[in-house]
């Protein structure tokens, strides 16, 4: 084949010393190093039309986010609507969702919670009930109410944290699950703070205009 | 204009320009006066109408597309309107029409199609657009509002299909607001990163009553662009300029979108910086300039991909690090701090992290950067190395008598006999990497192709939007693959009718050409569905559509059929048969290191 040109072949070329990992940032070429990945809630305020839901959860299958639950509802205006996302992703995976979620056009307000976020989900498990008085035991043990029960099932209405919600259905299963419902979780930020207020956070900078890296709050979940 | 603390401008205020340009007088009332004096002289009264009236609100000459039964109202009101429309053979040919009317103008190109297949065939142009942040504004056709969800005749969910590949997309579903609906469309397709958008007209809607009047084009209020860079990042880059050793400017289409290519050369003489573009940022530096390093990337000169690799700093603006230009991630520029200029905060940090993040217009931020900085950098050796890597790595191809004839001369030679301001066009293989390799690009907005999506048959069509929207004095060159060309060629009957001046190259090589060329690198030399055992004569071809057909086979011939192609008045092919054998290098293989690249098939 014809189209060859002239010049150092690859080998006799001089080579960086420098390299960077799969997200793009400049590592020490010795130690390799794939960043960790972090859980953490992102709540979005939208405007309340129809298609709004498909957006997120199309850019989110469409861009490979990791996600691990998506909620909506309507919120104190009856205009907007909530959406809170839970994600597990390395530190560039949550930034860049927070940026393709602000690109969407009914997306007013974007926020990453805080870890003390409140943080609530709510379960419907129904049982086997064999042994009525010991579903109801377990029942009161997380704060759940028996809201139908009949002489084979029983169904119990269960809200706290994810971590809560597990452990329940573990204590659960030793009667025998029949079917669970989950809403995945919903969650607000503490206090007199908003929880889907702007935020846009500037990297910071020493003296001499080299970078510092933000700090980054690791999350103990729930 | 004002801005709020964070730099931000409201949309309110940035809409006004998407409009008219500034010229001191309140945008608001200047624009009101125009709009009442239009709905005064005649008053929109269907849906359609008003459809067509925002459109000419917002100054549309021109419109590609195809007619049908769901759109059939809006091209009814048309029909009064001082809009030009194009018929296209194909919707796709309409939607790529529009794109490149969109790059060569500044302003959204248009197209039009009917419900299902008319939209359908829309989507790859519109893909494309998408791709390469092209503005452009899409009208669909559907069925009526009754009708949907029922899989009725020509139903397709249009939103659905498009929502992946539009900027935004939107129903319209009531009469009154229709005319809104597609002037938000238009600013949204123009305002801060340009990209395509689409209002899908159900029939019952345009053919509506109403007596509304469609109001400025405006985008919706929670769409927010941030014009000026945050003042301490600036500051911090800055610092960074002054001190680098090796510093390069890398330029993107961004920079040519953005008409920020007067403030990037300045800041690039101005300090001495060495210049890389992407593809889509040809033109955005003028490539016979001594810091000129050309085209970066997969195909890039091998100057280029030396100086990307071993830069210390980085000045990138208005890119968004595609892997075809980076390459593989861990080799690109592993000892660059990165300065990104770009105006989607998305864009940042994205594929490579920037130390800099600078979000916001692209000749914004260079100004306050070049006032931000204030010592140029020390880079005097710098600049010599850069120099002898393009004495090391030249372009220089040879033309032996012996072999067929090589497709860098024909490249050269159409670019001797053509203005500065010539645009060109392409397809996608080969050919298109010889024309970027080949042809010196030296002014904005004159290389108009498909970066981001690749799309054979982009070319012909394309050469119709770009002819549009051209200056009379730019000529239009269409540098095409007989492979892609084959995909869309039907569009020169369009050229032939509405007497555009355009002259068509085919680079034929009788082959799907680069794939043939991967197939010898990297499936030994296995030529599955690449080779051609007939292939159309396009000098007659282009002869039976009614335009003027050439033939080239050897050197000789090129500079005067080039002259003759030229000097027709009107669309011409010249069938130019090259060297199916020829090969395009330099080359990185897909996730290679740049500085590697490949100068001939035995080092890949
Ligand atoms: C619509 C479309 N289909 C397939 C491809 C894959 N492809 C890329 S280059 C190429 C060959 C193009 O052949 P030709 O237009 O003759 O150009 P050449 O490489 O020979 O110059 C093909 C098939 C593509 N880019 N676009
Ligand atoms: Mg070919």
């Amino acid at each position: 084949m014809t189209g060859g040109l002239e010049g150092p072949p690859p080998e006799e070329r001089p080579r960086p010393a420098g390299r960077r990992n799969s997200q793009g940032i400049r590592i020490d070429p010795e130690v390799e190093a794939e960043p960790d990945t972090r859980r953490t809630v992102i709540s979005a305020l939208v405007k309340h039309e129809p298609g709004v839901l498909a957006d997120v959860s199309g850019l989110f299958s469409r861009r490979q986010f990791n996600i691990e639950s998506l909620t909506v509802g309507p919120t104190e205006d009856d205009e907007r609507a909530r959406i809170t996302l839970v994600i597990e992703e390395p530190e560039p995976g949550i930034e860049q969702a927070k940026k393709q979620l602000r690109k969407l056009v009914p997306v007013i307000s974007v926020r990453e919670l805080e870890p003390d976020a409140m943080r609530r989900e709510l379960m419907l498990i129904k049982v086997n009930a064999t042994r009525p008085d010991r579903v109801a035991a377990v029942a009161e043990m997380y704060g759940g109410q028996t809201v139908d029960a009949t002489p084979e099932t029983a169904t119990v209405q269960i809200t706290g944290s994810r971590q809560k919600i597990e452990a329940a259905i573990e204590t659960f299963s030793q009667f025998g699950i029949r079917e669970i419902s989950r809403t995945g979780t919903t969650a607000l930020a503490r206090g007199v703070e908003d929880t889907a207020a702007r935020e846009r956070p500037t990297p910071t900078y020493a003296e001499d205009g080299t970078p510092t890296s933000p700090q980054t709050t690791p999350s103990d979940d729930d | 204009m004002a801005h709020d603390s964070a730099g931000r401008t409201p949309m309110s205020e940035r809409a006004a320009s998407v409009t008219s340009p500034d010229d001191g007088e309140p945008h608001d009332e200047r624009e009101a006066h125009e709009y009442e004096e239009r709905a005064t002289a005649s008053p929109v009264t269907t849906g359609a109408e008003a459809v067509i009236r925002a459109l000419e609100n917002v100054g549309v000459e021109y419109a590609f597309g195809v007619q049908g039964g769901a759109i059939m109202p809006v091209y009814d009101a048309l029909y009064h309107s001082d809009i030009e429309h194009v018929t296209m053979a194909h919707e796709q040919g309409a939607s790529h029409a529009a794109d490149a009317y969109g790059i060569v103008a500044g302003e959204p190109g248009v197209c039009l199609a009917t419900s299902g297949p008319g939209a359908t065939n829309l989507v790859t142009g519109i893909a494309d657009a998408d791709m390469d942040s092209d503005p452009m504004i899409a009208l669909t056709g559907q069925v009526p509002t009754g009708m949907v969800g029922n899989d009725a005749f020509q139903e397709t969910d249009t939103t659905g299909v498009t929502k992946p590949v539009t900027k935004a997309n939107t129903f319209s579903s009531n009469p009154d607001t229709v005319g809104d609906d597609v002037g938000e469309a238009f600013a949204l397709a123009n305002t801060g990163r340009p990209g395509p958008t689409l209002v899908d007209l159900p029939k019952d809607v345009t053919l509506a009553e109403t007596d509304s009047q469609p109001g400025p084009a405006r985008v919706p209020d929670t769409y927010e662009v941030q014009e000026r860079a945050d003042d301490d990042v600036v500051r911090a880059a800055a610092r960074r300029i002054e001190a680098a050793e090796r510093p390069i400017m890398l330029l993107g289409g961004g920079v040519i979108k953005g008409d920020a290519h007067e403030e990037c050369r300045a800041f690039a003489i101005d300090h001495e910086i060495p210049v890389v573009t992407t593809m889509p940022g040809l033109g955005a530096f003028p490539e016979d300039h001594e810091l000129a390093m050309e085209m970066a990337g997969m195909h890039g000169t091998g100057y280029a991909n030396m100086a990307i690799t071993h830069c210390d700093t980085m000045v990138a603006v208005g890119t968004r690090f595609d892997d075809r230009l980076t390459g593989g991630i861990e080799t690109f520029a592993p000892d660059a701090e990165i300065i990104h200029v770009d105006i989607d905060p998305a864009e940042i940090s994205k594929n490579i992290h920037a130390e800099y993040p600078l979000v916001g217009d692209a000749a914004t931020v260079l100004e306050q950067l070049a006032e931000a900085v204030t010592e140029s950098p020390k880079a005097t050796k710098w600049r010599a190395q850069c120099q002898q890597w393009k004495s090391e790595y030249p372009m220089a191809y040879q033309t032996p008598e012996d072999e067929p004839l090589k497709p860098e001369f024909v490249v050269e030679a159409l670019d001797a006999a053509t203005s500065d301001r010539a645009i060109v066009t392409t397809g996608v293989g080969q050919h298109q990497m010889w024309a970027c390799q080949y042809w010196t690009f030296t002014e904005p907005r004159t290389w108009v192709s498909s970066h981001g999506l690749g799309t054979m048959g982009y070319g012909m069509p394309a050469a119709v939007g770009a002819r549009l929207a051209a200056d009379d004095d730019q000529e239009v060159i269409c540098i095409e693959g007989d492979g892609s060309f084959l995909m869309t060629l039907q569009e020169l009957a369009v050229a032939v009718r509405e007497h555009l001046d355009i002259t068509v190259v085919v680079l034929n090589n009788e082959y799907i050409g680069m794939v043939r060329q991967w197939q010898d690198a990297f499936f030994d030399g296995r030529h599955s569905a690449s080779e051609y055992h007939w292939c159309p004569e396009f000098d007659t071809l282009a002869e039976a559509f009614g335009a003027k057909g050439f033939r080239i086979d050897e050197y000789d011939e090129v500079a005067e059929t080039i002259e003759a192609a030229l000097a027709y008045d009107g669309p011409s092919v010249i069938d130019a048969h090259i060297d199916p054998r020829a090969n395009v290098y330099p080359m990185v293989p897909s996730g290679g290191d740049n500085g590697q690249f490949a100068l001939s098939e035995d080092q890949l």
